[in-house]
């Protein structure tokens, strides 16, 4: 295996397994913890892009108060660009989770298949009450 | 103030937000929201009429590539002029709407979250960046979330918590996409990729191709495409009906205007439709949307779900559009956003009118319409034959734009499919007539009221918004003429 | 005054009726003179454009909005077809709204203001069907005719109005919107105009083998044509009040329908083009059978209603078989057979109406000895009946006489076609005033209270004058055929 690609393996790992989790599991709180693991392998694939041979970190190493000749900057942009998307990641979690708290006083559950079955019964139900009241 | 108008666009709503949530008082809130989509709609129309070669803003005096560009051609203008349009419209509801629908002493954080979702709509039409797509689609999905979750029913608890998974999936694929893309180019602007696609050692490599599936899935989930409907119906249904109008004109065309841009200037028409030959792969997906989309509708008990399948199939129908990879699809797909964003917004703000009338939205509880709220039902026959595309409405104009597009290239199939489901618009509009109009109102139903007895809040927007389309559908020459040079230049990879 | 304000006026004036009747639906005096009014002003702007386009020739235009459609303006233009049309339709308006507030008030009719309301808007479509200068434009007021129509086909509001209702959409629109956009477009496509044009816009541009196909999908595209198998929403449609009977479903509505292939096989295809393609040989069969199909079917209905539909149906189809020929006699004939066909058959239809108002029968069994009570309505069923027959000195004879002859030219066998449709048309028809004048009425029902159901005498006066006077008609347009037959006579010459 090329090692200079393992950064890509680490990232699809936590990708998929983020995904699965989101996928697989029934627990409202659970989709939402593999959602951040999916959020955070995205995160990882940046940085890692930013990552020059080499290069040091992107800060002027400097030569009798001017930048020196001939070193080699890491890419500093795509940190840059993941500081926007931790804060989307922070804010779509705590959305989430304002959102599971909610969901939580209304259905007394978290799960999934309790929430949804309560659905269908309500939905039945005042379906029930429509065809008793009308004609 | 001229030249500054590209950003003001989206800054006017950006900065109302924040003041509103410091003002809290509900009245002062509504002014003041209506207020500023009616400049950021002034500053749209302005822009709209006004532009004829591209105008490039730059962010902070620092010019592209280095610096963020917004860019604003006929193509962009169009829609920002539209998505102000309905959303000063949606507001006009909501100033009604909501009091009832949103719990107490929220109002001021409803519509802070309304304006942002409309910034972050705006900005990723008007800006040529990427990156910068990816973050106002975050700021557009996240105050969504937040507004579905005002619906009046617990439902919309949970219809928003599986729209913001299946959103930030789709959001993040984008992100991957526009990272994968941005590690072969070394840029950012739109543009910039673009220019660099065109060389062999990036446009034709494996990244690429990965990024272009990332970007199309990641946009397909947002647009609702068939198979990655699930999270519309719910969302759609379930919010209050002011962000159901809103969102129903506004979030799937915004996403769709965005894959356009992907597809058309990122990788450009030859790469997709040539190299990659997606426009067959699309064109099957389309017609999937548009037959299962209308056929569900057609089974739906409660209006404004019925509404939403209407929409996915509608969905159907522009990528059809886009999936011909041609000129005159681009235009057809572009006018049919337009006309159907006027459509449906029109019908679910009657839909509105009709809950207020009625008290719910189930269809079985509208019998007798006609005779209680003559005025709801005929608003709901008019925006219905909008969406069926009977001719004289602005959906005939579009569907006949699609209809030429289809026989311009020989897609005889297509052309027939898209008229036999404009059928099935028939069944599921007709199913609502017919319970209208000859079943029996129940006994226990008030009489008619008189013009009084409407929510002129929600029937005045709505009939406005018919009498436009029918005006489009009669004089579209304006429009249709507008919209050709747009696809035109959008086509041909310009932004 | 010019001939351009003329078109506006005919289009405007049914709208600004429709607008009128809504508004004075309370006073329903005040309301029915909106409509009288209405209906003789729309046809003193149709008969003020006559000596233009059929003594000087000109063909005025008129364009309300260009590029409705990229390239397809929403325009008119008044040829002599569309010109016939329109006198038919609107000289029968007034004497149907005479005739239909007669029938609503004597029948206890509810929802009359919307009865009216849409009965003004239907017109306001013909007209714009009749006007027509392209294609968009004429598929934009055949929708609207569909639409207008559909509250007055489901006026009851009962579960049966309602199937029927459904049929009558499903149909109309199916057909429309499936099958005649898709010619349209396919025409737009070939031609690159949708104009309509002397001699055809489509010679040229489309190889022969598709000629035989975009046809049909004109012919079954204007479903209102009603030739089978998909004529099932007529018969349905029969469910509505007689007025809209009469004067839709046997004049302005299904008149559209063979309008409109008439006008696309002279202006879209051109004789020329079907000649030499033979394209419309498979047509000519099709409207045959339905001919005759339509005559056998008449026979079993007892529902006087039912058996006029099944005979409005093969009498289009005679037009459509004159159009399938594209002779020029053929083309005449069928021109004219619109305007005979329609009087003949809104005659028959009045009588259906004013027996329904005066003694509740609605089969012909119930019909005997009736002629003694009803010896107006029933003379005027005679006359009419004579006239679909085409037995001269009735204006149908003459119709059936061009068709003929346009059939003489190398298509012999369908002369065959319209002698035995003419002796099943006897055979259902002249039975009726047989049995009403010269049968003894049939005992009643034993609980009945036979003498009051035989205290009727004739239908109210605004039932039986109109149909008087339309019987008067078919008598009138034996004489005066000639003159239609020149007004068309541009259609088929050079």
């Amino acid at each position: 295996m090329n090692t200079g690609i393992w950064n890509y393996w680490v990232v699809v790992f936590l990708m998929m397994a983020g995904l699965y989790v989101v996928m697989a599991k029934r627990n409202y709180v659970k989709k939402l913890m593999g959602l951040s693991i999916f959020q955070v392998s995205v995160i990882m694939l940046y940085v890692s892009m930013g990552k020059v041979t080499g290069g040091t970190a992107p800060i002027y190493v400097l030569d009798g108060g001017t930048p020196a000749e001939g070193i080699v900057y890491s890419n500093a942009l795509p940190h840059v660009l993941m500081l926007t998307a931790i804060v989307v990641g922070v804010a779509t979690t705590a959305v989430g989770l304002g959102l599971i708290v909610r969901v939580r006083e209304a259905y007394g559950s978290v799960e999934e298949d309790v929430v949804t079955e309560q659905d269908r019964a309500a939905e039945a139900a005042e379906a029930r009450d429509f065809a008793e009241a009308g004609p | 103030m001229k030249e500054q108008l590209p950003v003001l666009v989206v800054v006017v709503p950006l900065l109302t937000a924040p003041l509103l949530v410091l003002l809290r008082a509900p009245a002062a809130v509504r002014i003041l929201s209506l207020l500023a989509a009616a400049a950021s709609t002034a500053a749209a129309v302005t822009l709209a009429l006004t532009v004829e070669a591209p105008i490039s803003y730059h962010l902070g005096g620092w010019p592209p590539p280095i610096g963020i560009e917004y860019r604003v051609t006929q193509a962009t203008a169009f829609v920002l002029a539209l998505v102000t349009t309905i959303a000063t419209f949606s507001l006009l509801l909501g100033a009604r709407g909501t009091r009832s629908e949103v719990t107490n002493g929220r109002t001021h954080l409803f519509y802070a979250a309304f304006l942002l979702c409309l910034a972050g709509l705006l900005g990723m039409v008007v800006t040529g960046d990427a990156f910068n797509v990816f973050v106002f689609l975050e700021i557009s999905s996240l105050s969504t979330y937040a507004l579905v979750a005002m619906g009046r029913r617990r439902r919309a608890f949970t219809a928003a918590l599986n729209y913001l998974i299946l959103g930030t999936i789709g959001g993040t694929f984008v992100l991957i996409g526009i990272g994968l893309l941005f590690q072969m180019t070394g840029t950012l602007n739109a543009l910039d990729i673009a220019r660099h696609m065109t060389q062999a050692e990036v446009g034709g490599t494996r990244t690429v191709q990965v990024a272009f599936a990332f970007l199309v899935v990641g946009f397909g989930i947002k647009l609702a495409v068939f198979p990655l409907h699930q999270w519309l119906p719910n969302a759609y249904a379930e919010s209050p009906s002011a962000v159901s109008s809103f969102l129903a004109g506004t979030a799937t065309k915004v996403i769709y205007f965005q894959t356009m841009r992907a597809l058309l200037v990122l990788f450009g028409a030859s790469y997709v439709f040539g190299t990659l030959r997606f426009g067959l792969f699309l064109g099957v997906l389309s017609l999937l949307g548009m037959f299962a989309g209308s056929l569900a509708a057609i089974y739906q008990t409660s209006l404004k779900r019925l509404l939403a399948y209407s929409s996915i199939g509608q969905v159907g129908y522009l990528t059809l559009a886009l999936s011909f990879g041609s000129e005159a699809g681009t235009y057809a797909g572009l006018l049919h956003m337009g006309a159907h964003a006027i459509t449906k917004t029109a019908l679910f703000v009657v839909a509105a009118a009709i809950v207020s009338g009625v008290g719910t939205d189930r269809i079985d509880a509208l019998a007798g319409l006609g005779k209680r709220l003559p005025l709801c039902a005929f608003a709901f026959v008019l925006g219905g034959l909008g969406l069926i595309g009977v001719p004289g409405t602005a959906g005939f104009v579009s569907k006949w734009a699609l209809l030429e597009a289809a026989l311009a290239d020989g897609h005889l199939g297509y052309a027939a499919a898209l008229l036999l489901s404009s059928l099935l618009a028939v069944v599921y509009v007709w199913r609502v007539v017919e319970v209208m109009y000859f079943r029996q109102p129940p006994p226990d139903a008030p009489a008619a009221r008189g013009l009084r007895g409407y929510d002129w809040g929600a029937l005045g927007p709505a009939l406005v918004l018919m009498v436009a389309s029918i005006l489009l559908g009669v004089w579209s020459s304006p429009i249709t003429g507008y919209v050709r040079t747009a696809a035109t230049q959008l086509f041909r990879g310009g932004l | 005054m010019n001939a351009s304000t003329a078109i506006v006026a005919a289009l405007l004036t049914p709208l600004a009726g429709a607008l009128l009747v809504a508004l004075t639906g309370r006073r329903p005096n005040v309301r029915e003179t909106m409509t009288a009014l209405a209906s003789l002003a729309t046809l003193a702007w149709v008969l003020w454009l006559v000596p233009a386009v059929a003594l000087e020739g000109n063909r005025p235009e008129l364009v309300l909005a260009r590029d409705m459609l990229p390239g397809v303006d929403l325009a008119f233009q008044v040829e002599p077809l569309g010109l016939l049309y329109a006198l038919v339709a609107t000289v029968l308006w007034p004497v149907t709204s005479a005739y239909a507030v007669g029938y609503m008030r004597g029948h206890h009719e509810t929802h009359q203001t919307r009865f009216f309301v849409c009965f003004a808007l239907a017109i306001f479509a013909a007209l714009g069907i009749a006007f027509a200068a392209n294609l968009g434009t004429l598929f934009l007021f055949y929708e609207v005719l569909t639409l207008s129509t559909y509250p007055l086909v489901t006026h009851q509001q009962t579960d049966e109005a309602k199937r029927a209702g459904r049929v009558y959409l499903g149909i109309l629109l199916t057909t429309s919107v499936c099958l005649l956009l898709l010619a349209i477009a396919w025409t737009a496509t070939t031609a690159g105009t949708l104009d309509f044009r002397p001699g055809g816009i489509l010679r040229g541009h489309i190889p022969a083998a598709s000629v035989p196909l975009l046809l049909g999908l004109y012919a079954y595209g204007c479903g209102k044509a009603a030739l089978m198998p998909l004529h099932r929403w007529l018969p349905n449609a029969m469910v509505a009040p007689t007025p809209v009977s009469a004067l839709l479903h046997a004049v302005a509505v299904v008149k559209a329908g063979v309008f409109a292939i008439l006008k696309v096989v002279v202006y879209v295809f051109g004789l020329d083009l079907l000649r030499e393609t033979g394209g419309s040989q498979w047509l000519m069969w099709v409207a045959a059978f339905t001919i005759l199909m339509g005559s056998f079917i008449a026979f079993t209905k007892d529902n006087l209603k039912a058996r006029l539909a099944y005979s409005t149906i093969a009498q289009l189809a005679y037009i459509v078989l004159g159009a399938a020929l594209a002779t020029p006699d053929g083309i005449l004939g069928g021109g004219l057979h619109i305007a005979t066909h329609a009087v003949g058959k809104i005659t028959l239809f009045f009588c259906a109406g004013a027996i329904l108002v005066a003694s509740h029968k609605k089969n012909i069994s119930e019909m005997d000895g009736l002629g003694r009570a009803m010896p107006l309505t029933m003379g005027a069923f005679f006359v009419g009946s004579l006239s679909i027959i085409g037995v001269p000195p009735m204006g149908g004879s003459w119709s059936k006489w061009m068709l003929a002859l346009g059939a003489a030219d190398g298509h012999a066998i369908f002369i065959g076609v319209l002698m035995l449709s003419s002796l099943l048309n006897i055979g259902y028809l002249i039975p009726i005033p047989i049995r009403a004048f010269f049968f003894d009425p049939k005992p009643e029902h034993a609980h009945g209270h036979g003498s009051a159901a035989h205290a009727h005498g004739e239908a109210p006066l605004l039932c039986v004058v109109p149909l008087c006077i339309t019987a008067a008609g078919c008598l009138a347009l034996f004489f005066f055929a000639d003159q239609i037959v020149d007004l068309l006579r541009p259609l088929v010459e050079g």
